[in-house]
């Protein structure tokens, strides 16, 4: 299968999109996955150690 | 000339003023203080190399038109990386926005520089609107005929018609660029001035 025929078998853009809808709220299931790894991301950022930060601190 | 009169220069009190603000070492520093190693500081940064892949990009397709950019195989790589770098550029903003207004980011009189950062994003908000209208194809048409109600609704229509082509394409290529640009230099030289904002806990220390 060719790369163009993979992806769009893989994200197929043919068709509506897929949306969430409760109560007043409705969102794409892309833009969702969007903000979901954004807030994903900035619970990492904050969580991981920064490379060679311990280093630094030993150093002064 | 006297030296009374070259201190009465306009000249001069620039240079005097923008040096006193703004020393050599401050501007391109060597070191920074040590809380800035941590992740969430990347963001600004990221933000900021995104859009000079996006200005980049958008040059490319500014000097090439739309042809080019519907019709060639490295005018969609163009296209592509002009759209995923726009994609790169507000998920890194949003990140650094959230960080920022956590740390209250506009203390130590740096509300100037908070009040930039905010503007910038609505102005690139408006800058990425005008870029999906301004792509010639059906997705354009589609977006700029839905949102000719919204932006008739509140009476600003006979002035920002999103269904002129031309009017969309030069806010998109010249006019919003300019606005992005010129409030993100400040910004830069805002946070370079005043330094990166410290940690709450950083903060009550000095204080102390």
């Amino acid at each position: 299968m060719s790369w163009p025929a993979f992806s769009a078998a893989l994200v197929p853009l043919d068709h509506l999109g897929h949306y969430l809808h409760w109560h007043w709220l409705l969102i794409s299931v892309a833009n969702l996955t969007v903000i979901v790894l954004m807030v994903v991301t900035f619970i990492v950022a904050l969580l991981l150690p920064f490379p060679g930060r311990r280093r630094r601190k030993e150093s002064r | 000339m006297s030296t009374t009169e070259i201190d009465r220069q306009w000249t001069t009190k620039l240079r005097r003023r923008v040096t006193a603000k703004l020393p050599p070492e401050k501007l391109l520093p060597d070191t920074q203080p040590a809380y800035v190693s941590s992740w969430i500081y990347v963001f600004g940064v990221t933000t900021l190399s995104a859009l000079m892949v996006v200005i980049a990009t958008g040059c490319l397709l500014a000097i090439r038109g739309p042809q080019w950019w519907h019709g060639s195989g490295i005018g969609h790589f163009v296209n592509s990386m002009h759209l995923w770098s726009v994609e790169i550029f507000f998920f890194a903003m949003v990140i650094h926005l959230w960080g920022k207004y956590f740390m209250a980011a506009w203390r130590g009189g740096r509300s100037l520089t908070w009040v930039t950062g905010a503007v910038t994003f609505l102005v690139s908000i408006l800058t990425a609107f005008t870029g999906y209208v301004s792509q010639t194809n059906f997705d354009s048409q589609w977006i700029a005929t839905q949102a000719k109600d919204g932006i008739n609704a509140t009476g600003g229509g006979a002035y920002f018609n999103v269904l002129n082509l031309g009017q969309m394409l030069m806010w998109h290529i010249v006019l919003l660029p300019i606005a992005a640009v010129v409030l993100t230099g400040l910004h830069v030289l805002m946070v370079r001035s005043k330094g990166v904002v410290p940690p709450f806990a950083d903060t009550a220390s000095e204080m102390s």
